[in-house]
């Protein structure tokens, strides 16, 4: 196992009596795309909103490239190389797709024009809505909305990019130009991937980590995973 | 033409034409565009935070009347010149500003609205409180003697109407400049989805206090100037009449246009002025005015505008 880029301890949260996330212990190394799964309820979306820093942990502590990040606020995380796509589509939609990349870009590049321009440029031809830039955000196709998140992402050049739920709502034809365009990222970026598309996730990810009741219940490759009795028990609702 | 070269073109052109107006309009006029462009400098400070920014402030009477009274006390009690008596104005206005929105932005939405409502009431009254020095509700009168910058007479109608046009064109074009800027771009992603623009890793609170400081400096700026222009300091300009009235101009004008502020100004000022003029109930002309540009506007004039025909305006 490689350089740790991001891990937590004891990381837990809870709402009221409900434990939604329970002393999570957690360790991704450098340029992996991990996977994380687990039935609805999991505790998923609260852990990963603790990493980011949208929701504060009740114990536990988060470590970003061997510093505690724990106390940090969100935006601080963000400037410090980590980079969070929302679950629910969250563009600005009454800006053009060039101004909303061109945000994601100009927090690193400052005044620099021409740079933010290429970047722009750049990131929306990776996710193939270059010929789109002019266009206002919100009339974009949804799948189209979906991949002006990620090109956001990308243009912030982070060295984890958090990807929450990508490929909801794309169709089959979309999802298999995501899987190709993550397979390209590998080698600049670290991925984090929160999915529910199973085919998505044992195609793309070198290791999956399985949640269930706000604890990790197995993480191992795919095929460990495929054939992990627990694993295939709590998606039966039987675990 | 590009689309900066129409922006330019807009902008600049409506300077001058005010500037050529000062040559044309009859008296009664000429006082009136001068008293709606001081009063529109305002409103563009205003629509920084608003129409750009997405913070409805109902408390921006206290920036106003801090930029005339700071400005006004300068030349009382000091003796201060006009330069560097609406320099302290602006200085009030931006230090004040710092720390009631270091404070108000603790809070969003309507509870900002209440907080910067209670934090202008209590100016409003620290000014009747010390009503020794700021004359309370009676206010005080700047002697034409004390209102000569650089040996002119700023008491006299035409060097006014160009004092005040000077400074609209100040404000017109540093707004202008100020949202094609980066951080002029963060206020508007802020106002657009503010979560989102946290999760880019701005930092949302910094930006917001700082479109609180800009836009109350373009106010005090505005309220130092109609002090010094008009020649009298009152509390009436603090009270919450005077936080209402530019949130009007702006809906009226146009929610996040450069432009759109001055046309609301000039709008409401002549509604009023006109309807007075055939009843004493101009107050429900104006209502009525009012109501159906609520309806069949809701952008404002330039917002409307903006939706049909210019799309480019900023």
């Amino acid at each position: 196992m490689g350089e740790i880029i991001l891990s937590t301890r004891g990381l837990s949260r809870s709402f009221g009596g409900l434990q939604a996330v329970d002393a999570v212990d957690f360790n991704l190394p450098v340029g992996e795309i991990r996977a994380l799964i687990g039935p609805n309820g999991a505790g998923k979306s609260t852990f990963v909103n603790m990493l980011i820093g949208r929701i504060p942990p009740t114990a536990g502590v988060v470590k970003f490239k061997d510093q505690d990040i724990s106390a940090l606020p969100a935006h601080v995380r963000v400037a410090q190389g980590m980079a969070y796509t929302f679950q629910i589509t969250s563009v600005f939609s009454n800006l053009s797709v060039a101004e909303n990349v061109a945000l994601a870009a100009r927090r690193r590049l400052g005044r620099d024009k021409i740079a933010v321009q290429s970047e722009v440029k750049h990131a929306l031809d990776r996710v193939g809505l270059a010929d789109r830039m002019a266009q206002i955000a919100g009339d974009l196709a949804y799948g189209h909305q979906r991949l002006l998140e990620i090109a956001m992402g990308l243009a912030q050049k982070p060295q984890l990019l958090i990807l929450d739920e990508p490929t909801q709502g794309l169709a089959d034809s979309e999802v298999a130009e995501f899987k190709q365009l993550i397979r390209e990222l590998v080698s600049e970026t670290t991925i984090l991937l929160i999915e529910h598309n199973m085919n998505v996730v044992m195609e793309l990810a070198d290791t999956i980590t399985v949640l269930n009741f706000g604890k990790i219940l197995a993480e191992g490759t795919p095929a460990e995973i495929h054939a992990n009795p627990q694993v295939q028990a709590a998606y039966l609702g039987t675990g | 033409m590009n689309e900066t070269g129409k922006i330019i073109t807009l902008h600049v052109g409506l300077i001058a034409l005010l500037f050529a107006m000062n040559f044309i309009l009859p008296a009664y006029h000429h006082g009136n565009i001068a008293r709606v462009m001081v009063l529109a400098s305002y409103a563009i400070g205003y629509n920084i935070l608003f129409g750009y920014t997405g913070l409805l402030s109902l408390g921006h009477a206290l920036f106003f009347a801090a930029g005339m009274y700071g400005m006004g006390l300068a030349i009382r009690f000091l003796g201060a010149s006009p330069v560097p008596a609406l320099l302290a104005g602006i200085a009030v206005g931006a230090l004040l500003s710092a720390a009631v929105g270091a404070l108000a932005l603790r809070t969003t939405g309507v509870a900002f609205m209440i907080v910067t409502l209670m934090f202008a009431q209590a100016g409003y009254l620290t000014i009747l409180l010390f009503g020794e020095w700021t004359r309370g509700d009676e206010g005080f009168v700047i002697q034409q003697a004390e209102r000569i910058l650089w040996g002119i007479d700023l008491s006299d109608a035409n060097n006014r109407y160009l004092a005040a046009l000077l400074l609209f064109g100040c404000c017109l074009l540093l707004s202008l400049w100020l949202i094609r800027l980066p951080v002029g771009r963060v206020f508007v992603a802020i106002r657009e989805n503010e979560e989102r623009a946290k999760l880019l890793g701005y930092d949302v609170v910094r930006y917001k206090l700082a479109a609180v400081v800009v836009s109350a400096s373009f106010a005090a700026a505005a309220g130092a100037s109609y002090g010094l222009l008009f020649g009298y300091v009152g509390a009436t300009f603090a009270t919450v009449q005077y936080s209402i009235f530019p949130l009007l101009w702006v809906l009226l004008g146009g929610t996040g246009t450069i432009i759109g502020p001055f046309i609301g100004a000039v709008f409401m000022f002549y509604l009023i002025d006109l309807s007075s003029g055939v009843t004493n109930a101009y107050m429900l002309i104006a209502g009525i005015v009012l109501v159906l540009l609520t309806l069949f506007a809701p952008q404002g004039i330039m917002g409307e505008l903006r939706r049909r025909v210019w799309a480019w305006l900023p």
